[in-house]
């Protein structure tokens, strides 16, 4: 039986990529505006990239136009995030993936801090727990 | 009825059933105009009538000095309504679509922002003819039912095509069942209106040119 | 697992932290299609919900739905919806079977009346007593009529649950119908597709769980967030469409520019459906991204309507033969008449009476 690579196989290359949608000049618009907002009344804005019809090549000249800023963090719960300041500050980049490393949500977050990295009261309770018995169990070695 | 059944029924029953009345209809017009006969001429020929027949129809459709005894208003309204919609009709590719469906051969469509002109042309034609209707007196002295029903019924497949392109009004799919729900009233009526000129048109253009060559004039 | 834990609790006992729990609601407000400021409340409302119980029920089907379904359990967000769910009979994939299995239905009915929810897949037969699917020896009719009485609300996965699909498709052998003809008295959601997207499917479960309401319809009973827009309206090729560039045939210059593919009978224009935003298998593309045009199989009767690479404006039956019959009876009944009228004309001719001078004279 003939190999899968025996098959004669031609790819064509797509001759030009799908049109812009022209959409990320509008959004740098609303970004702006979000801004605006955040200095004056000190309200957060976010904006969900997936519920807006773009091509990946807007995609990146979006984030081409953002940049990159001073903060780039990782979080791991539930698969991992990445959340990035841009050469904006205030403005943030927050991307969802699942365990799987499929993307599941994209933000664009204007706010101070995105309340997701903010530690939660009873996340610190959990982990106070767990400092404090680890503390006592190691108590004992110390006296030794 | 839900707006899916409506667009099914048009695409399927409702075009079969319009098609299958407006060649009927048609067919029917030229046929009896062609065995009704004519009483025989005892005058000696002094020329063919087939050849001069045929020459008179295409001649016709041109524009020649004589014509603007009406005035270029009725000329210019007239030439750009006719040619705006039979463009439109004929040479938009989603129409040509419906031709290579029902005929079996298609041909090559013009580009969508020629259609987009020959549309707007059209309907403009027929508006302004309109309101010519309406405000000569002599004109609407003329007028009947006729006239008002058969001006509606081909400015509605124009209009509602337009309004298709540019999502005006109502969804898609409500907008397309009434687009061609529109044109079918348009075949529907077209055989038992003013409107069978469409045919018989190209039947008395052939007679006069007939007559006039038999004579050995030019008509 | 508890089923008084509230969904908050729930997860936190398997140790998902808060920023686990906040970046959930996030993908699941953003598949369910909300406005991002809504996530606060999409997150207290999920931390509070308690975990209902589901009774999924398989008609006349394919298991296509349930394979779209199961296929997009990765460990996940939409898997989390299923943890936040009690699926207790689903008879493809749960382990008991026969009379266990049937009791189980049964003790849920008995157990949570008016609170669990009931999952439709497939459409049901009524045709000679409905004998064309049984279980257990039941007709479908006969279990959905007693599983949907005490039902909260009943969501239909799937065209065949929701419009009939491919089994009302003509000539129905089966008498089939969707579940709307049957259950009147309770709310009913359409989730349509063929199958529907996975993440539609879980979306409407999120939005059931967050807010206990049955999300806002349109006129199909299909819930506006995911099926509020055509496939056309959100298409990444729209711009060809409105440029009339179109793709002729699979394999020319238009087809590999990627042009609009409505001439080789896409359906996308009367499609209402997520796809082109949501997209398959875990956001890979969508039909029309793979240069296949949109066969509308959410919408009803779509196995019915027409060829599916015949054009939206191409007749959707044959017309030709009508037209043809059309010139023949035309040119019969024109010749007929028209003969007839000559044939009258000559005899009223011949019938003539001359005037002569003899009768001026009297």
């Amino acid at each position: 039986m003939a190999e899968l690579s025996e098959f004669p196989i031609e790819v064509h290359e797509a001759a030009s990529a799908p049109a812009s949608t022209q959409n990320v000049v509008p959004l740098l618009h609303e970004i702006r505006h979000a801004l605006t907002k955040l200095l004056q009344s000190d309200e957060s804005t976010t904006i969900d990239l997936l519920s807006i019809p773009m091509t990946d090549a807007d995609l990146q000249a979006l984030e081409e136009a953002l940049g990159n800023g001073e903060i780039d963090t990782t979080i791991t719960a539930l698969g991992t995030s990445r959340i990035r300041e841009t050469r904006y500050p205030g403005v943030w980049l927050i991307e969802h993936y699942n365990v799987a490393d499929s993307l599941m949500a994209k933000f664009i977050e204007v706010t101070r801090l995105p309340e997701i990295l903010k530690a939660d009261p009873r996340d610190i309770d959990a982990g106070l727990q767990r400092l404090s018995e680890q503390l006592s169990n190691n108590e004992p070695d110390e006296t030794d | 009825m839900t707006s899916v059944e409506l667009l099914h029924w048009a695409r399927g029953p409702g075009l079969q059933i319009s098609v299958a009345i407006f060649v009927l209809g048609m067919v029917f017009r030229v046929a009896q105009n062609y065995f009704i006969g004519r009483d025989k001429n005892l005058a000696e020929p002094r020329g063919t009538q087939f050849g001069p027949g045929m020459q008179t129809i295409v001649r016709r459709s041109f524009f020649h000095p004589g014509m603007n005894y009406r005035g270029y208003f009725t000329l210019i309204a007239g030439y750009a309504f006719h040619l705006g919609f039979l463009i439109t009709l004929f040479f938009f590719s989603q129409h040509i679509d419906l031709f290579r469906g029902i005929l079996g051969f298609g041909w090559p469509a013009l580009p969508a922002s020629v259609i987009e002109l020959s549309a707007v042309v059209g309907i403009a034609g027929l508006v302004a003819v309109m309101v010519h209707r309406i405000f000569d007196p002599v004109r609407r002295f003329l007028s009947d039912f006729q006239d008002y029903f058969t001006w509606l019924v081909t400015l509605l497949p124009l209009a509602t095509g337009y309004m298709l392109i540019h999502r005006i009004g109502l969804p898609f799919t409500e907008m397309l069942a009434l687009h061609i729900l529109s044109f079918e009233l348009l075949l529907v009526v077209a055989p038992f209106t003013k409107l069978s000129h469409m045919v018989t048109i190209f039947t008395s253009r052939w007679y006069n040119g007939a007559i006039a060559g038999y004579k050995g004039v030019q008509s | 697992m508890p089923k008084d834990l509230t969904l908050g609790e729930h997860l936190r006992r398997q140790g998902i932290s808060r920023r686990g729990f906040l970046k959930f609601c996030a993908a699941t407000a953003s598949m369910m299609a909300m406005p991002p400021g809504m996530i606060p409340v999409v997150a207290a409302a999920l931390e509070k919900a308690r975990r209902p119980s589901v009774v999924y029920l398989s008609f006349q089907e394919c298991t296509g739905c349930l394979e779209s379904l199961t296929r997009s359990h990765s460990p996940s967000v939409e898997g989390l919806i299923f943890d936040a769910i009690s699926l207790d009979y689903q008879h493809t994939l749960q382990a008991c079977a026969g009379h266990f299995a049937e009791h189980i239905r049964e003790e849920i009915i008995k157990q949570h009346p008016g609170e669990y929810l009931v999952l439709v897949d497939g459409s049901i037969p009524l045709k000679d007593g409905g004998q064309y699917s049984t279980i257990a020896g039941m007709t479908n009719l006969a279990i959905l009529e007693e599983t949907a009485a005490h039902a909260a609300a009943v969501i239909s996965i799937g065209t065949c649950a929701s419009f009939g699909g491919i089994p009302k498709a003509h000539p129905n052998p089966t008498g089939a119908v969707p579940v709307t003809d049957i259950v009147k008295n309770k709310p009913v959601i359409n989730v349509p597709g063929c199958p529907p997207i996975p993440t539609v499917i879980t979306g409407v479960l999120a939005h059931y769980l967050t807010f206990g309401t049955i999300p806002e319809l349109d006129d199909f009973g299909r819930p506006l967030a995911f099926y509020g827009d055509t496939i056309h309206d959100r298409c990444y090729r729209r711009p060809f469409y409105d440029q009339g560039k179109f793709a002729k045939t699979f394999d020319d210059e238009g087809a590999r520019k990627g042009w609009c593919l409505f001439e080789l009978g896409c359906k996308g224009p009367t499609t209402y459906n997520a796809c082109a935003t949501t997209k398959w298998n875990q956001g890979t593309s969508f039909p029309i991204e793979s240069g296949h045009p949109c066969l509308g199989c959410s919408e009803p009767d779509f196995w019915d309507a027409g060829s599916f690479y015949e054009a939206l404006s191409a007749p959707a039956a044959d017309v030709s033969k009508w037209a043809g019959a059309a010139i023949a009876a035309g040119a019969v009944a024109g010749a007929g008449i028209g003969l007839k009228s000559m044939r009258k004309r000559k005899e009223a001719a011949q019938a003539h009476d001359p005037v002569t001078v003899d009768d001026l004279k009297t």
